[in-house]
């Protein structure tokens, strides 16, 4: 394990009032969504979650095809499609267009592909300003801090932290009320909406048959920063298809359930092209940018390539007993929980964090949720086995492996592995190191002074 | 309904909870079973397999099935092992390989104790006696993989004496995850903290659980808080008269 993802886990566990404000607002979460896809609230919510995962396996296996054909449309609509193949390319398409306007300031709605580019710091780097539009995500770009969650980005921070951040960094004054901290913000960003040369959104969905983007929120900050500015870049994923507008009706049903558990978030927004003749409002440009950003390579792996299903609705974060103690910013990267525990060491190299496969006890909560049936599970073990792998071609983890091919040499060998296990349950401490650790936390069991083997045989012979 | 069974009692209730085997043992024999023991069985192998060690998984697996190839029914005294059984030594072995069908074979034939009594033998109760309140733990892979929920809970329900309290967070993993339970020690300990939290406030005299895995995680959780709260399998339970 990497000292920092120790330190950070350490930290998070060692702060009550944050253990408290993720487990509440995680549990909040989840009995929302429980109770918008209970049996008698969506009769449907398996069916859907079958037909969303052959949807998302369907387009992933044609992605080619259907990326070309969004493209085509969207180019029918007079907007542009630009493709990239890293973050330096997103930064640079945005740069270009930027440029070509004279642009300044650019507003930006929730978007975690861009935070996976790290967009605002690169353009920043070349003297624009952009400024975060979700609630959230302003208050995190006031704290120079990443989103601690895929959906909820400021989910490990209470009022008063943000009463907090408010005072400090817009100089008004402290303000516990959660309606007046959004006010202030909202007459900040306001200033924003109206001046901006460019706004950059995300996409929930990019749908080939019209070439069209759609977002989901709740805030109204997207609708206005994809309409306000003259510019509208939407940067997304190459694997936020999906074929046909009228799949929404299987998505939408599920995103925002899963997510918070609204039945439909508050706005859903449908963008396809610029401003048309005789329309009176909407930007004059319109641009799309395709990121891979390592996404083909694990469209290459087929034992892992679900892992491109997701939707990024968060509800893996929200029922994961890990996440809800170690929180998002213990993880290495921008997603974090289990999503973003199969997708790091894809995205980056196992040996990103090589212990992040096995921050997980493995019990499927993620799965029983995903509303693409994403087996989590089953990536976990497979990229298990794989760090094996590696570690094997460096002779790392040597101390281990030992004592795992120890182990399956006395597992096929019962009347040796009897005697052994019947030495080792009379040491006083087994195996000092993981017996320590396991007394960190908790009392050992007693070793019982006869096996069931023993025990049985006795009785037979009785 | 079949004579015999033969139960795979786990390596660690082999080697630290022999009681809970014996428990089962005599539920099996009290309705009417032959119980057998396969001796040569040891591990299910999944602490390997969880752990990435594949070839070790494999090796392990081969092992068993070939110690369990003759038994009509397999019973397990875990939601976790049989599940591996079941489930998991499948995808150990290519589609074609004689282990694969091996696997598929054994596949039908293994099942969780609770999962026994009430789909095989069709109990609806055991005879047991228990004085006082429990709770049931869900262990994560008997709820997840093998959708085991009802059995354990009618099961208990039936005991006389015994009042099943549920707890708020019946289904939330008591944080063992086996090498997980050292390799992130602290977050483990948090998770069983926050267990025990959901146990304590049922009121409940005991925590009962078909994992003894779990009870292992939970009772030195409880332990170490100095808690007055016994932790059961399911078989001691409903063993007692």
């Amino acid at each position: 394990m990497s000292a920092r993802f120790d330190q950070k886990i350490s930290e998070t566990l060692a702060d009550p009032r944050l253990q408290l404000a993720i487990y509440t607002a995680t549990g909040r979460l989840m009995s929302h969504r429980k109770a918008v896809v209970s049996e008698d609230a969506l009769p449907e919510y398996q069916e859907l979650r079958t037909q969303a995962s052959a949807i998302k396996r369907h387009t992933i296996e044609n992605l080619d095809w259907y990326l070309e054909e969004f493209e085509r449309n969207v180019i029918a609509h007079g907007g542009h499609v630009h493709w990239c193949r890293t973050a330096t390319d997103v930064a640079d398409v945005v740069l270009g267009i930027a440029k070509q306007r004279g642009a300044r300031l650019i507003v930006k709605s929730k978007s975690m592909t861009t935070e996976e580019v790290d967009l605002n710091e690169r353009l920043s780097h070349h003297g624009l300003e952009s400024v975060e539009t979700d609630l959230g995500e302003y208050i995190l770009q006031l704290m120079h801090q990443t989103p601690y969650h895929i959906v909820a980005p400021a989910l490990h921070l209470t009022r008063q932290d943000v009463a907090k951040v408010f005072e400090d960094s817009l100089g008004v004054p402290h303000d516990i009320v959660i309606e007046n901290q959004t006010l202030t913000a909202r007459g900040v960003l306001r200033e924003k909406f109206l001046n901006a040369d460019i706004g950059i959104s995300g996409a929930n969905f990019l749908i080939a048959d019209s070439g069209a983007v759609t977002i989901v929120e709740n805030e109204g900050n997207a609708r206005l920063s994809t309409s306000a500015p003259q510019v509208h870049i939407a940067i997304a994923g190459i694997e936020k298809l999906i074929p046909r507008a009228q799949d929404l009706a299987t998505f939408l049903k599920l995103l925002a359930r899963s997510a918070t558990g609204q039945p439909l978030s508050v706005y859903t927004s449908f963008l396809s092209g610029p401003r048309k003749p005789g329309e009176v409002d909407g930007p004059t440009e319109f641009h799309v940018v395709l990121l891979d950003g390592g996404r083909t390579k694990l469209l290459a792996d087929a034992e892992k390539r679900e892992s491109l299903h997701c939707i990024r609705c968060g509800a893996c974060l929200n029922h994961c007993p890990v996440y809800r103690k170690i929180g998002g910013h213990s993880f290495p990267w921008v997603y974090s929980g289990p999503i973003g525990a199969i997708i790091t060491p894809q995205f980056h190299g196992l040996d990103s964090e090589p212990a992040l496969p096995f921050a997980s006890t493995l019990c499927g909560a993620c799965a029983e949720v995903c509303p693409v049936k994403i087996d989590i599970p089953k990536i976990l073990l497979e990229l298990r086995a794989e760090v094996r792998d590696v570690e094997k071609q460096n002779a790392d983890g040597q101390l281990e492996r030992a004592a795992f091919r120890a182990f399956a040499y006395l597992a096929v060998r019962p009347k040796l592995w009897s005697r052994v296990l019947a030495f080792g349950r009379r040491l006083p401490v087994w195996p000092l190191g993981p017996a320590g650790a396991w007394f960190s936390e908790r009392e050992l069991p007693v070793p019982a002074a006869r096996s069931f083997r023993e025990l049985w045989k006795e009785r037979q012979g009785r | 309904m079949p004579a015999r069974v033969s139960i795979f009692v786990t390596c660690i209730v082999d080697q630290l909870f022999p009681q809970v085997g014996m428990a089962m043992a005599t539920v099996l024999e009290r309705i009417g079973y032959t119980v057998e023991f396969p001796e040569a069985q040891t591990c299910c192998g999944q602490p390997a397999f969880n752990s990435g060690f594949r070839d070790e998984a494999r090796t392990v697996a081969r092992h068993t099935l070939a110690a369990l190839e003759n038994c009509e029914y397999v019973v397990v005294p875990s939601g976790s092992c049989a599940a591996m059984l079941s489930h998991h030594y499948a995808d150990l072995f290519p589609a074609s390989s004689q282990e694969r069908a091996a696997a598929a074979a054994l596949t039908p034939r293994v099942f969780e104790f609770s999962q026994f009594l009430t789909e095989v033998a069709k109990r609806k109760e055991v005879g047991a006696k228990f004085d006082g309140a429990v709770t049931y733990h869900d262990s994560c892979h008997a709820l997840r993989e093998l959708k085991i929920k009802d059995a354990p809970r009618r099961l208990l329900a039936a005991v006389q004496g015994l009042e099943l309290r549920e707890m708020d967070a019946a289904e939330e993993c008591c944080g063992f995850g086996g090498t997980f339970s050292v390799k992130f020690a602290g977050v483990s300990g948090a998770m069983a903290r926050t267990k025990l939290d959901s146990i304590v406030r049922t009121g409940a005299s005991a925590v009962v659980s078909i994992d003894s895995s779990c009870l292992m995680q939970l009772q030195g959780a409880i332990a170490r808080a100095g808690l007055p709260i016994r932790t059961l399998h399911l078989a001691e339970v409903l063993a007692g008269q």
